[in-house]
C-alpha cells in the first residue's frame, strides 16, 4: 500500500485553462487605451466636474465663491439670457442651412466633375485654414464695410430693401447687422460641411448613376432616389460639425455684429472674463450643451441614418 | 409569346464607332440582332464589346453611326428614354434600398402606383421571394446578380443588355447561372445581348455569337458554324484550339481543293476555305485537336483510304480522364495538338512513339496564310496582357 501512497496523487480531472494562452497580452488594450483616457480625465472630465460645481457656488468675487447647490443659477441664466439663445439657435441653424446650399452643389462638383482639377478645388477649400480664424473674420469687416463695394452693390440691386424688411440689415448697414454675423459663421464653417459631404459623395459608386439612368431615372431623379440619399452620412456629419461651433461662437457676431446680435457665446464670454460672474458662465454653457445634444439626438433620430453613419 | 420573325424589334447597329482621343475602341460596325434572340458579343477586355453595349443603352455617344430599336432610332436619346435595361457587370444594386425597391425601381421611375404584384412575380421568377426585404448586402452574390437581372427584366424593356454578368462568380455558380438566364431568356423571350470573354460561356448560352478583336467583329454566326468554320485563325484560336499547317495549293478536284504540305497532300472542302485558293498560293490548314485520331507507324496500313494524314513522333502526353491529351511534333507542324477519347487506349503511343495523324477532309477548314498563327491565343489577344 505504501508505493501507492508514495505514488504522485491522482491528477484532478484539470480543468482547460479559461485563460487565453497569452495571458500578458490581456491587458495591452487598456494600457493602449491609457493615454487617452488620461487626456480625456485631464482635459474633459474635471473641466466639466469643475464647471458643474461652479455653476451650483454662490458668493462673490471679493468674499469668494462656495458650492450652495443653487440650482436657480439655471432658471436664472435662462430667463435673464432667453433671447441670446434663440439668437444662436437661429444664427447657426441658418448658417448650417446657407453651407449646406452652398456646400452641395461645391462638393458635388468636386466629387463628380471636376477631373484634373478636384485636387486644386480641394486645396481651394481648405486654403483659408492657413489663415487665422480672427484674420479672416476681421477681413470680412473691410469687405462688409460701411460705403465699401459689397454694400453698394447690394443697395444699387435693392437686395437691401429686402433684408431690412425681414430685419436682417438695418439702413444703409451690413455690418454690425444679423446678416453680417450669418455671413461670417457660413464662411467660416462652410469647410466643415464641404469635406463630409465630398467624402461621402466620392464614395458613391458611378455605376450607380448610370443603372439609375438605365432604369429610366431622369438626372433630377437619380439625384432624388439615389445620389442624395446615399450622400445622407455626409450631411448629417457636415450639418453637425457646421451647427454644434457655430451655435457656441462668439467671434463672428463680437466682430461683425453689434449688441443686437449678441449669441450665447458672448454671454458666456462676458460673463467669464469682463462681469466674472462665474456661476452664471458655468450654468450658461451647460444649458448651451444640454440644449445642442438635445437638438442633435432629435435631428440623428429624424434623418433616420443610424445605419449609414 | 412574342413574334420571332417581327422586325420591329430588331436592334440594328449602323456604322456605330467609338474613339477616344487617338484611340479607336469601336471600328465602323455594323449588326442586327433579330428580336427574341439570345446574343453574345465574345472578346478579350479591351475588345470593344463593353463600349458597343454601352453605345445600345445610351451610357455611352458613339462618334458616329446610328442605333435603331425596330423602327424607332435612338442614337440621341438618353439611357432613361431607351427601352432598354442593361444588367451591370458588378450588378450595381441600390445599397440603400432593400430587395423589393430595387426591382421596383424602374417601374417607379414610369410612375407606376401599384408595383406589388409585379415585384412579387419578378422576385419569384429568380426565385428569391423570400429576400425582399433584405438590402443588396445581406444576399450571395449568386443572390445579387439574380436581382439585378429581375430589376432590369422587370421593366419588360424591348432588350436586356447583360455586361459581364457572371464574371464575379465561382465557377460552379456560373454554370448553374448561365442555365438559369438561358431559362429565363427562354421563358421571357425578349432579346438578349450578352458580353463576355468567356467563349464557353457564350457558346453555351447565345444563339448567336459575334467575335471581336481589336474594336471589329471578326466573325459573327451561331456557336457551332464559329466553332467548326472559323473565317480567321483569331476565331479559331479564341474558340478552342485549332492546328494550322502552312500548306500550297496544288490542284482542284471536283469540290475540293488539294494541297501540298511537307511531302504529303492534304484534302480542303472549297466551301470550308475562306481564302483565295489560286494554284501555287498559299494557305492555311487548320483542323480541331479532337477531330484527329492517332494511329501508331506500324497499323499506318490500316488507316482507311482518302483521310487526310501526317507523320509525327509524339512529344508529350497528358491523361485528364475523359480523354488524353498529346503534342505531336510533325515535319509540318511542330507542336500539333491532338485529344483522343480514352475508349481504346494504344499502349503504344507513349512520347517517342512514331505515328500517323488522320483525320476526315471534311473537318479540314482553310485560312488566308497572310496571318499569324497565333492570333487569339493568349497573350497575343490584344491589349489584355499589354500591362
Amino acid at each position: 500500500m505504501s508505493t501507492l501512497t508514495e505514488a504522485p496523487p491522482p491528477l484532478a480531472p484539470q480543468a482547460p485553462d479559461p485563460r487565453p494562452p497569452k495571458r500578458r497580452g490581456r491587458w495591452t488594450p487598456y494600457w493602449l487605451l491609457l493615454p487617452g483616457i488620461l487626456w480625456l480625465i485631464v482635459f474633459f472630465a474635471l473641466p466639466m466636474i469643475y464647471q458643474a460645481s461652479t455653476s451650483v457656488q454662490t458668493g462673490s468675487l471679493e468674499e469668494g465663491y462656495k458650492v450652495t447647490w443653487h440650482f436657480a443659477a439655471y432658471w436664472d441664466a435662462l430667463s435673464a439670457y432667453w433671447p441670446q439663445f434663440v439668437r444662436s439657435v437661429l444664427y447657426a441653424g441658418t448658417a448650417t442651412i446657407l453651407c449646406l446650399l452652398l456646400g452641395y452643389p461645391l462638393a458635388y462638383l468636386i466629387a463628380f466633375r471636376a477631373g484634373r482639377w478636384r485636387n486644386l478645388i480641394m486645396i481651394l477649400v481648405i486654403a483659408p485654414f492657413f489663415t487665422s480664424f480672427l484674420i479672416r473674420t476681421l477681413a470680412w469687416k473691410t469687405i462688409l464695410a460701411d460705403g465699401g463695394p459689397v454694400v453698394g452693390a447690394l443697395n444699387t440691386l435693392h437686395v437691401l430693401d429686402v433684408t431690412n424688411w425681414l430685419g436682417w440689415t438695418a439702413g444703409d448697414r451690413v455690418l454690425a447687422t444679423p446678416l453680417a454675423v450669418v455671413c461670417g459663421l457660413t464662411y467660416n464653417f462652410l469647410p466643415f460641411m464641404i469635406l463630409p459631404l465630398y467624402t461621402s459623395l466620392e464614395r458613391i459608386d458611378g455605376r450607380l448613376h448610370e443603372a439609375a439612368g438605365d432604369l429610366y431615372a431622369r438626372p433630377w431623379t437619380t439625384f432624388r432616389k439615389v445620389t442624395f440619399p446615399l450622400s445622407m452620412p455626409g450631411v448629417v456629419s457636415g450639418t453637425l460639425l457646421t451647427f454644434i461651433p457655430a451655435a457656441g461662437d462668439y467671434v463672428n457676431a463680437d466682430l461683425l455684429g453689434s449688441t443686437d446680435t449678441r449669441m450665447v457665446g458672448n454671454v458666456i464670454q462676458t460673463q467669464f472674463l469682463r462681469v466674472l460672474d462665474y456661476p452664471t458662465a458655468a450654468a450658461l454653457s451647460f444649458i448651451l450643451m444640454a440644449a445642442i445634444l438635445l437638438m442633435v439626438t432629435l435631428y440623428i433620430r429624424r434623418s433616420g441614418t443610424e445605419d449609414l453613419v | 409569346m412574342t413574334n420571332k420573325t417581327d422586325p420591329t424589334g430588331d436592334v440594328r447597329l449602323t456604322g456605330i464607332a467609338k474613339t477616344y482621343g487617338d484611340f479607336t475602341a469601336v471600328h465602323p460596325l455594323d449588326l442586327t440582332v433579330p428580336q427574341g434572340s439570345f446574343f453574345a458579343l465574345l472578346g478579350a477586355s479591351g475588345c470593344g464589346k463593353t463600349t458597343t453595349l454601352r453605345m445600345i443603352a445610351g451610357l455611352e455617344e458613339p462618334s458616329a453611326g446610328t442605333v435603331h430599336l425596330g423602327d424607332q432610332d435612338v442614337t440621341a436619346l438618353p439611357p432613361y428614354k431607351r427601352p432598354v435595361n442593361t444588367v451591370f457587370q458588378s450588378y450595381a444594386l441600390f445599397p440603400h434600398l432593400d430587395i423589393f425597391e430595387n426591382v421596383a425601381f424602374g417601374l417607379r421611375r414610369r410612375g407606376l402606383k401599384s408595383v406589388r404584384k409585379q415585384v412579387e412575380e419578378m422576385l419569384d421568377l429568380v426565385q428569391l421571394g423570400e429576400q425582399a426585404r433584405k438590402k443588396p448586402h445581406q444576399l450571395s452574390g449568386g443572390q445579387q446578380q439574380r436581382v439585378a437581372v429581375a430589376r432590369a427584366l422587370i421593366n419588360h424593356p424591348k432588350v436586356l443588355l447583360l455586361d459581364e454578368p457572371l464574371g464575379a462568380l465561382d465557377l460552379k455558380l456560373r454554370r448553374q447561372m448561365q442555365l438559369e438566364l438561358k431559362r429565363i431568356q427562354t421563358e421571357v423571350g425578349i432579346t438578349f445581348i450578352h458580353v463576355t470573354h468567356d467563349q464557353e460561356e457564350a457558346m453555351t448560352m447565345a444563339d448567336t455569337v459575334a467575335v471581336m478583336n481589336a474594336g471589329r467583329v471578326e466573325q459573327l454566326g451561331s456557336p457551332t458554324d464559329l466553332y467548326e468554320n472559323p473565317g480567321t485563325t483569331f476565331v479559331a484560336n479564341f474558340l478552342g484550339t485549332s492546328n494550322f499547317i502552312e500548306a500550297e495549293v496544288d490542284s482542284k478536284s471536283g469540290d475540293d481543293i488539294v494541297l501540298k504540305a511537307g511531302g504529303g497532300k492534304l484534302v480542303l472542302p472549297e466551301a470550308r476555305c475562306s481564302a483565295p485558293a489560286s494554284t501555287g498560293g498559299k494557305v492555311l490548314v487548320g483542323v480541331r485537336p479532337e477531330k484527329i485520331s492517332l494511329t501508331h507507324a506500324d497499323d499506318a496500313g490500316e488507316i482507311p483510304e482518302g483521310r487526310n494524314r501526317i507523320t509525327g513522333r509524339i512529344a508529350d502526353s497528358s491523361f485528364i480522364g475523359v480523354s488524353t491529351q498529346y503534342v505531336v511534333d510533325s515535319p509540318v507542324c511542330p507542336g500539333f495538338e491532338v485529344y483522343a477519347q480514352n475508349i481504346d487506349r494504344d499502349p503504344r503511343l507513349v512520347p517517342g512513339a512514331e505515328v500517323v495523324l488522320h483525320w476526315n477532309p471534311a473537318h479540314t477548314f482553310g485560312l488566308d496564310a497572310a496571318q499569324s498563327v497565333f492570333d487569339g491565343t493568349e497573350g497575343s489577344a490584344g491589349v489584355e496582357e499589354a500591362a
